[in-house]
């Protein structure tokens, strides 16, 4: 059966989910120290195929496992070779050249602390930190910002918030202020009726009067910031099916570098993207997935290119909640699995690298026999980059941010 | 009650209802909560109104059969250019990027000339649904719809000719009928097969799977148990969603290019169905048929824990984020006891004291609160391209969830589009403010039902748009 006009185009749906979430006043410590660090997620909402994005071409049992849907080296298009055991997808081009340049990282066999397989709960574990699903209502990136912020090193002034976004992920929700900002389409409302609003709301509902002067507050720098993010939308939103996914994440990504880049902008954003739930016809070196994998590798050029000189103090990380099924399913697709990858890029990293203690794929070495058996806790990795490049105290990092990760050490070595 | 009638009436049509129309609040203030449970026992006008529209079958024939004629036209484009570029590549080797440019040109411009009934469709379906929010009287009924379609969500990306027809045919005739009916007609729907990959699954040991070596997917199975019964962590296990996996397979639809008649509907393959009893949470079902897969459905509708889960997002939904738990311990009772009578549950519902104790302080949906400010003018009929366009907007496009599990129904999810929400405030009151006194939304809508910062707010305006805003954005209007 086809039923290809029926393909989900998910401009749409995409609106709203690639929202930039963002901080400002994050840097001061760090610029103290004579540095001015930068930190974008990405989260990929689905749960991506680590197997189908980095293929383990030199593991005995690869091609045995999915057949002529493994990406190889000698395929066509051929894979991208990175360390002689493990190939990129070759619709990254970009990440592989920044990998050859040392500013790529590559996390393989990784997971959070999150075994079973629903999507809800394992975003919810993934965002919030915590081990257990629904435990809490705020993230990990936010409480890292909230625990800067108490110890005195964050202006606490300035920066609260504006929400121009739609639905705010949960990584970024909580206590320390958030902006937020999605592609403009209406001409706003005037600054006096915002001002009368922000008066009547200041007598009536402080929540609302939060979301409003955040709004206020990004507005204000917008003016002086990114002048050509109006036009950007209006090709994103002509453009039909993946031509128009690939302008959209390219311009979420990119305005966010832009923000980011500015030198009295935020320091720390987030970024959503929708669409890596491949049941079905994933595709292997071409496909659903591959097409995916190159707009996420467009938004990567796209931040490079707009993070200007702050490329060098950048750091890109790139997770999702949980991997896929090891073998394809019955409708050339995967189902949801655990072990996948998370990509590191930017040129504050120390990279050039893939990171993975690697369990093999006989059918044994098989998480219940079905999935990538995961090998690192993901939170390691995000302790790392948070305790070494944003300077989060390591204490912190293991009660607080992740709570109960005592165990869990932060992976050294990741930033330069 | 300390609460006025005035107040009590305001806040059933905005807790429980669609938000108030001029002269609604007088017409209920007598009995606000006899007024909604009147309103369970009339019959809802979109009904009458969605009958002019094409079933979804029909719907999805009618794009398949466009696409299939875009296609041939394609194809015979692509034939004439090939010959032509045969002949300019024997002029001329240079001049071959340029043939192949307008050669994919001209299969576009052939394809294009077939035109592509969808988009058509979706907004017909939007513009009667839209109708019947703005129409309602309290609107209580409409509301429950956007729950329940809400909760069984199919995305209109994955399959818009059907995502409106879906609402109307799997979804209305049922949300004051049992949930069994319900949970049968969304999970047997079409769209829902075709939205969470059923069509596509076949069990690895049927006659289809043996022969073509392809086999299960288990995304509806898995939905079905997480998100539309029993709720997520409450017990199954991937066996279970394995064994159920099993079990719907055959569940599909006639291939709509196959059938001009049955094209789109819904159909059992026996072909691709796993033979042989399966295990679903400890019970065996042995009939082979579509019936087994029923079965399950009737046993998951039964389940306590789809009670729960149930009452819990219906008391989230209307009332509060965090719902007092005598309130979800309540509806779900009646959802036990009366075997899953949604009337009898919505009655419950609104005939607790704990529904209408909670303060006002639930945020509205985007698309709540835009449907509250359109009937706040006395507006019945709205442009659908314009609503669909503004709900993208928003964050909530028209059936176009982010996933299966719906849009999200608590304020940390939605109060940073606050600015967002401005912004479509100002276009909206920009438009109709030449036609629409402030102060008379105030009067003859709201009951006066506002508080003295907002009237003053609104008296102090520099013009009506502005004051129109300020009203629109406040508190009192945006949250329930």
């Amino acid at each position: 059966m086809t039923f290809r006009h029926h393909l989900p185009t998910r401009r749409e749906a995409l609106i709203g989910a690639g929202s930039l979430f963002a901080w400002s006043q994050m840097p001061r410590l760090a610029r103290a120290e004579g540095r001015d660090p930068r930190m974008l997620v990405i989260v990929l909402r689905g749960a991506l195929d680590g197997l189908g994005a980095v293929a383990p071409v030199g593991d005995p049992d690869w091609i045995g496992l999915r057949g002529e849907r493994a990406l190889v080296l000698d395929g066509k298009p051929p894979a991208l070779p990175l360390d002689g055991f493990f190939a990129l997808n070759p619709a990254m081009p970009n990440l592989h050249r920044l990998y050859k340049a040392q500013q790529a990282t590559i996390v393989h066999a990784t997971a959070t602390p999150y075994r079973e397989r629903s999507h809800f709960d394992g975003q919810d574990v993934l965002e919030s930190g915590i081990a257990r699903p629904g435990a809490v209502d705020t993230g990990w990136l936010n409480r890292a910002l909230a625990e800067l912020a108490s110890d005195g090193r964050v202006d606490p002034r300035g920066s609260r918030v504006l929400g121009v976004g739609s639905v705010t992920p949960l990584v970024v929700r909580g206590r320390a202020p958030v902006l937020s900002w999605v592609p403009q389409k209406l001409l706003p409302a005037n600054e006096d009726t915002q001002a009368r609003l922000l008066d009547l709301y200041k007598h009536t509902d402080p929540k609302l009067a939060a979301a409003l002067e955040a709004r206020m507050r990004l507005a204000a720098l917008g003016a002086t910031g990114p002048s050509d993010a109006a036009m950007v939308d209006a090709a994103a939103l002509a453009a039909p099916g993946i031509a128009g996914v690939r302008a959209y994440f390219a311009e979420a990504a990119g305005t966010a570098a832009r923000f980011l880049a500015k030198p009295d902008g935020p320091r720390v954003g987030a970024v959503g993207f929708v669409g890596w739930d491949t049941h079905i016809n994933e595709g292997a070196a071409s496909g659903q997935l591959a097409n995916l994998l190159g707009a996420l590798d467009g938004a990567l050029a796209a931040i490079e290119t707009n993070m200007g000189d702050a490329w060098r103090e950048t750091v890109v990380a790139v997770i999702t909640e949980f991997g896929r099924t090891a073998r394809i399913n019955g409708t050339n697709g995967t189902d949801h699995g655990t072990g996948t990858v998370a990509f590191l890029a930017g040129g504050g990293l120390r990279g050039g690298r893939v990171v993975a203690d690697w369990p093999g794929l006989k059918q044994a070495q098989l998480y219940e026999e079905r999935d990538l058996k995961p090998t690192t806790d993901l939170r390691a990795v995000l302790k790392g980059l948070l305790r070494d490049h944003l300077r989060i105290d390591e204490r912190a990092l293991a009660t607080t941010v992740f709570p109960d990760s005592i165990g869990v050490a932060p992976t050294a070595g990741l930033v330069g | 009650m300390s609460r006025s009638a005035k107040a009590e009436a305001a806040l059933a049509l905005h807790r429980f209802g669609m938000g108030p129309r001029p002269g609604s609040i007088a017409a209920i203030e007598a009995d606000p909560r006899g007024a909604l449970i009147a309103e369970l026992d009339r019959p809802a006008i979109s009904e009458l109104a969605a009958a002019n529209l094409p079933s979804s079958a029909k719907a999805y024939r009618a794009v398949t059969d466009a696409f299939a004629k875009r296609q041939a036209k394609a194809i015979v484009a692509k034939k004439e250019q090939d010959a032509k570029r045969q002949q300019m590549a024997e002029a001329s080797a240079m001049m071959e990027g340029a043939a192949s440019n307008t050669g994919e040109m001209a299969q576009k411009i052939a394809a294009e000339a077939v035109p592509d009934p969808g988009r058509q469709i979706y907004l017909d379906e939007a513009r009667i649904r839209i109708a019947a929010a703005l129409g309602a009287e309290i609107g209580f009924v409409e509301r429950l719809v956007w729950f329940w379609s809400n909760h069984f969500c199919v995305s209109a990306d994955k399959i818009r000719s059907m995502s409106g027809a879906y609402e109307r045919e799997a979804i209305r005739p049922h949300v004051l009928g049992r949930f069994t009916d319900l949970l049968l007609a969304a999970e047997g729907h079409p769209a829902m097969l075709f939205y969470l990959d059923q069509t596509v699954s076949m069990g690895a040991n049927s006659t289809a799977g043996l022969n073509r070596s392809r086999g299960l997917n288990e995304n509806l199975a898995r939905e079905i148990l997480e998100l539309h019964t029993l709720g997520v962590r409450s017990g199954y296990t991937q066996d279970d969603v394995i064994g159920f996996a099993n079990i719907l397979t055959g569940w599909t639809l006639v291939p709509p290019g196959d059938n001009p008649e049955h094209g789109g509907e819904f159909t059992f393959n026996p072909r691709l169905h796993e033979p042989g009893a399966q295990k679903v949470l400890g019970k065996s079902y042995e009939d082979e048929t579509v019936e087994q897969g029923r079965a399950v459905l009737r046993d998951l509708a039964a389940n306590p824990a789809t009670a729960s889960h149930v009452a819990t997002k219906l008391a989230r939904y209307f009332v509060a984020d965090t719902p007092p738990p005598a309130l979800v311990e309540r509806i779900a009772k009646a959802f036990l006891d009366t075997g899953g009578d949604l009337k009898q549950v919505a009655r419950v519902m609104v005939s607790s004291d704990e529904a209408w104790s909670e303060p006002p302080a639930k945020l509205k949906r985007p698309g709540e609160w835009v449907v509250g400010m359109v009937r706040a003018t006395g507006l019945t009929q709205t442009d659908p391209v314009r609503y669909t366009d503004g709900q993208v907007l928003l964050g909530e496009p028209l059936w176009r969830p982010p996933s299966p599990k719906g849009f999200p129904d608590d304020e940390a999810s939605w109060i940073d589009g606050m600015g967002r929400r401005l912004d479509v405030a100002n276009y909206f009151a920009e438009r109709i403010a030449g036609r629409t006194d402030p102060q008379d939304v105030i009067e003859t809508v709201l009951g006066s039902q506002v508080s003295p910062e907002v009237k003053q707010a609104v008296g102090r305006a520099e013009s009506r748009q502005q004051a129109l805003v300020l009203l629109f954005m406040s508190a009192e209007f945006q949250r329930r």
